[in-house]
């Protein structure tokens, strides 16, 4: 047993839902108790959804305790298989149906007799994945059923594509400006002169899958999800997959140079140099930002960094690489991969902190009192408590970090992004010392100070403490309301009945 | 369900259970606010912390006095030994907390791998010597707000049976307060003691924020009625005290196993009366506590006469239209029995779980509510499908969906009206004074509607789109 307060990646299932939704017509059967299908409200809130999350449960409760589950999983199969014809429907097992051990591998195969569907069990246990790393084994599990499939009836396509083209693995529901991310790779991918064969899983449909070996090679940009589909793929069929995150100038443009040396290994002959220069030195502005005046402020200010692997590597390199930033230190929560951003950032900051306790990261903010943060929700709040400003850029987040305008990370436009981000942190910071330095803010308690002085009226001892009890927000304008009430009425003093009357008269 | 039939009694169906809710143990978000001194522990999985983390919004960043005992592979396969494990991290919360009470909410988890909280912790209370109580809230057997309602009915075992010695005590009490008041206070007290009527004691069962237990309470003193204790109080140490032959009556609709345990447990009698939501529930439920008592209410008529006058703006908004309660947080019946009230039409109630003994006052006004306001009978679905739901809601054609969250935008984009239902658990609805939040919260979405319309907007979703 610990004792938690707060996660950094969810549970398993949650990772399998977040891929099975991504795709189109694939529903998701839960085997759950009520309660658990909250991860609709999460897709449905923060996506703003407009279609209904595919996403349904089977509903564990005491009855299936007592005799198991018996017909009621292959049922709600079959149910949803004639109510919503999906292609594919995939039962997901939660921390529940672990330790109830029932056979679901046995209901899938029964369902699948009856339903026209497909039906697969997600291979996830709860108990010894997070959500990134079910996701990214759901994702192969399903890749692979698909390739499978299509090889046993021999419609897996002959050879490549004509020209260079690539398979864009991993962008997916309720990832970090994943849909953003998906268009500016799609357009670095048009300028480069190369086609998209699938971009899978976000928007796919699973007949797609068969298509991905036509691809001349796979483009994995996210560390977290897309990797075990790649080495399958590049297993089976020899598809070369380039994981370079292009997050950043720099990357971008080795993510572009990977890129160009394995099609041209393909036979093309394509030389990307001259794009590269052209797209950093006049297309993105953060390569001259980074020469400007405003950034030579930022030199050496201290910045500390924490997210999963994929952001927090490239936002420490692009901090201290791109921008002569001081990286305190660099952090992730992947702990399963966590070699890998030990060596991505290890040059780039003066220490790497490995952890999944948000309190140890609290305490190493505290310690270094940065100038800036860059991490998820959590220290955005641990900012806030601190007085730091801080720029959010991983998962965990909130609604506000699904924007509906164009806000991608990588590529070239994400650059642009990156920089005004981590500008606007900074500079945020210093106004607020200014601010502090030269008297700072006036306004605070005028307001109320100068209504109650002016008026005649007395607030009881039970009045005022229930008035408090009311929260600071609208406490002002209560309290205005509830004086101009007792003013046309006449009354002297204000008690809790004056108080509760004001509310119910209208207008009050 | 046809239109065409109207039916003479309120009709009862029971569906699939399938269908959207929050897990119950969603209840510490109020009640670790509600109860100033206590500390809840949830013994449960990743599922219930990421849940819990993102149900309570911004809230988890105001450092809660809640947390998860998160059960590890060991924890299920037994190698490591419970009550050992929960020793530490009760003692790690008592160093660093120092609560006045643990709450443990059993969950799903440990009802499947049959952990005896209710065995350990009275061992594990003598040990670390802060009181444990226990509370099963798992979604194997409860939706939502019934999570509280465990958690009542387990503190309803720790109300003290018996007035702390009445006379030593008071006269102790008197004497401090006449250090400070130089005797003030005692002519306050004797003068408040003369307004109430001679009733026998008096206790509320509910958790709600304190303001409306204040507004509450002030309700029933214009009626000479005393509220001797609430259930829960602000603090654990304040539990109100429980004797034989107390009153006790509830302002949840969700409160039947916390009823339960007032009456066979506590032997306390039960004022069985529709819920203080809207002015006509506040009103029947301040008779229906006067009748018991005796007392012959005054002012009521023109009390509820005034709240309705103040509400017209807001009734000429919904007067005539109808709504749909999909059904996930148990204040269905009352809302709907006030919105028929109000001039609306129901059209379906959906209801987690109906508990017709402990509702009867209230499915009975619900009824005399639509004969009087001439509105159709309608069908109380209990245990709800969504699926089947969605398709009486698009044959049907509601003006409002009172439903979860899961739903709420696709229906929005389908151009159906919605409200979200969880905001009726955490606004306050009670009372006379509040009647008006509740409107607010109903008429939102057709105001905002008036605000938009014209533009074309309503429909967002591509026709070929499936549902």
């Amino acid at each position: 047993m610990k004792l938690a307060y707060w996660m950094y990646a969810g549970p398993a299932h949650i990772g399998t839902l977040r891929v099975a939704s991504s795709f189109k017509n694939v529903h998701a059967i839960m085997h759950a108790p009520l309660g658990d299908d909250y991860f609709n409200v999460m897709r449905s809130m923060l996506e703003r959804e407009r279609n209904f999350t595919p996403v349904t449960t089977s509903v564990v409760d005491r009855n299936v305790l007592a005799r198991g589950s018996q017909e009621k999983v292959v049922d709600n199969i079959t149910r949803k298989d004639a109510e919503e014809h999906p292609d594919l429907i995939v039962l997901t097992p939660t921390c529940t149906s672990s330790i109830l051990q029932e056979d679901l591998h046995n209901f899938v195969e029964r369902s699948q007799l009856e339903a026209s569907c497909d039906v697969m069990l997600a291979d996830v246990n709860h108990y010894r994945f997070n959500e990134l790393q079910a996701a990214d084994r759901t994702l192969q599990q399903i890749v692979q059923y698909y390739i499978e499939k299509a090889r046993k009836k021999g419609e897996l396509p002959e050879g490549k594509s004509e020209k260079p083209s690539v398979n864009i693995i991993g962008s997916s529901t309720l990832g970090f400006h994943n849909h953003h991310d998906c268009t500016e790779l799609k357009r670095l991918m048009a300028d480069l002169g190369i086609e998209v064969n699938t971009v899978i899983p976000e928007g796919a449909s699973v007949y797609d899958i068969k298509k991905m070996p036509r691809a001349w090679f796979n483009l994995a940009p996210y560390r977290e999800l897309g990797l075990m589909a790649t080495s399958y793929l590049e297993a089976e069929f020899g598809i070369p997959c380039v994981d370079i995150t292009p997050m950043g100038v720099v990357e971008t443009a080795r993510c572009i140079r990977k890129i160009q040396q394995v099609i041209n290994a393909q036979g093309a002959e394509v030389d990307y140099e001259e794009f590269i220069n052209e797209q950093t030195l006049y297309v993105s502005q953060a390569a001259w930002f980074s020469r400007s005046i405003d950034c030579q402020n930022l030199t050496g200010k201290k910045a500390v960094v924490f997210g999963d692997n994929t952001h927090a590597a490239a936002m420490t390199k692009i901090l201290a690489r791109e921008m002569g930033i001081h990286v305190v230190w660099a952090g992730t929560y992947c702990k399963y991969d966590a070699d890998w951003f030990r060596e991505q950032v290890s040059e780039y900051c003066d220490e790497v902190l490995i952890t999944e306790d948000h309190g140890a990261i609290g305490d190493a903010i505290a310690r270094v009192e940065p100038s800036a943060i860059f991490g998820t929700q959590m220290e955005r709040h641990v900012g806030k408590r601190l007085d730091i400003p801080c720029g959010v850029i991983a998962a965990p987040i909130h609604i506000q970090n699904f924007p509906l305008g164009y806000k991608p990370f990588m590529g070239y436009e994400g650059t642009n992004q990156i920089a005004d981000l981590v500008y606007n942190s900074f500079t945020l910071g210093m106004e607020d010392h200014l601010l502090e330095i030269f008297g700072g803010h006036d306004t605070k308690e005028v307001i109320t100070k100068g209504i109650s002085a002016g008026s005649d009226l007395n607030w009881t001892k039970d009045g005022l403490a229930e008035l408090n009890k009311i929260p600071g927000f609208v406490r002002g304008k209560v309290k205005r309301n509830t004086e101009k009430f007792a003013r046309d009425r006449g009354f002297k003093d204000i008690n809790v009945e004056v108080l509760y009357a004001a509310k119910e008269s209208v207008g009050a | 369900m046809t239109a065409t039939q109207e039916p003479s009694a309120l009709n009862f169906e029971c569906e699939t259970g399938n269908y959207h809710t929050f897990c119950p143990i969603s209840c510490v978000a109020w009640l670790y606010q509600k109860i100033e001194d206590s500390f809840f522990l949830v013994i449960g999985t990743k599922t219930c912390g990421y849940f819990l983390q993102n149900a309570m919004g911004v809230m988890i960043f105001a450092e809660p006095r809640y947390a998860m005992a998160e059960l590890e592979e060991g924890d299920i396969s037994a190698q490591l030994n419970d009550y050992e494990e929960l020793k530490r991290l009760c003692l790690q919360i008592k160093r660093d907390r120092n609560p006045s009470v643990i709450v443990w909410i059993g969950t799903c988890t440990t009802e499947i791998i049959k952990t005896d909280l209710e065995g350990l912790a009275p061992k594990l209370e003598s040990e670390i010597g802060i009181p444990i109580v226990v509370a099963r809230a798992n979604g194997l057997d409860y939706a939502f707000t019934q999570g509280e309602d465990t958690v009542l009915a387990a503190m309803a075992n720790r109300c003290p049976d018996k007035s702390p010695v009445a006379e030593t005590e008071k006269n102790e009490r008197n004497a401090i307060a006449k250090l400070l008041n130089f005797g003030k206070k005692k002519e306050e007290v004797a003068q408040d003691e003369s307004e109430y009527a001679d009733h026998p004691p008096l206790v509320l069962f509910g958790s709600l924020p304190d303001p409306v237990v204040t507004q509450l309470t002030l309700e029933l003193k214009r009626q000479g009625i005393k509220v001797s204790g609430w259930l829960p109080a602000k603090r654990f140490t304040e539990l109100p005290v429980l004797e034989e032959g107390y009153y006790v009556s509830g302002v949840n609709p969700f409160l039947s196993r916390t009823a339960t345990t007032l009456m066979r447990r506590r032997k306390c009698k039960l004022i069985g009366s529709p819920f203080p939501i809207g002015p006509d529930g506040t009103r029947a439920w301040i008779e229906k506590i006067c009748s018991v008592f005796g007392i012959t209410p005054k002012g009521l008529d023109e009390r509820e006469a005034q709240i309705w006058e103040g509400l017209e703006d807001y009734l000429q908004l919904i007067r005539g239209k109808s709504v749909f309660f999909m059904g996930d947080n148990l204040l269905e019946v009352s809302l709907a029995r006030f919105l028929v009230r109000c001039g609306m039409t129901v059209q379906e109630i959906g209801i987690p779980y109906m508990d017709k003994r402990y509702q009867a006052a209230e499915l009975i006004l619900l009824e005399k509510t639509c004969k009087e306001m001439g509105s159709p009978l309608p069908s109380i679905v209990e245990k709800p499908d969504n699926y089947n739901q969605l398709q009486r809601i698009y044959e049907l054609k509601p003006d409002l969906v009172i439903t979860g969250m899961a739903h709420a935008n696709p229906l929005e984009a389908r151009g159906i009206n919605t409200k979200w239902s969880v905001e009726f658990t955490f606004a306050q609805i009670h009372g006379f004074t509040n009647a008006r939040d509740i409107l607010e919260l109903v008429t939102r979405p057709l105001r905002r509607n008036n605000n938009l319309k014209d533009l074309g907007w309503d429909k967002l979703v591509r026709e070929d789109a499936k549902v």
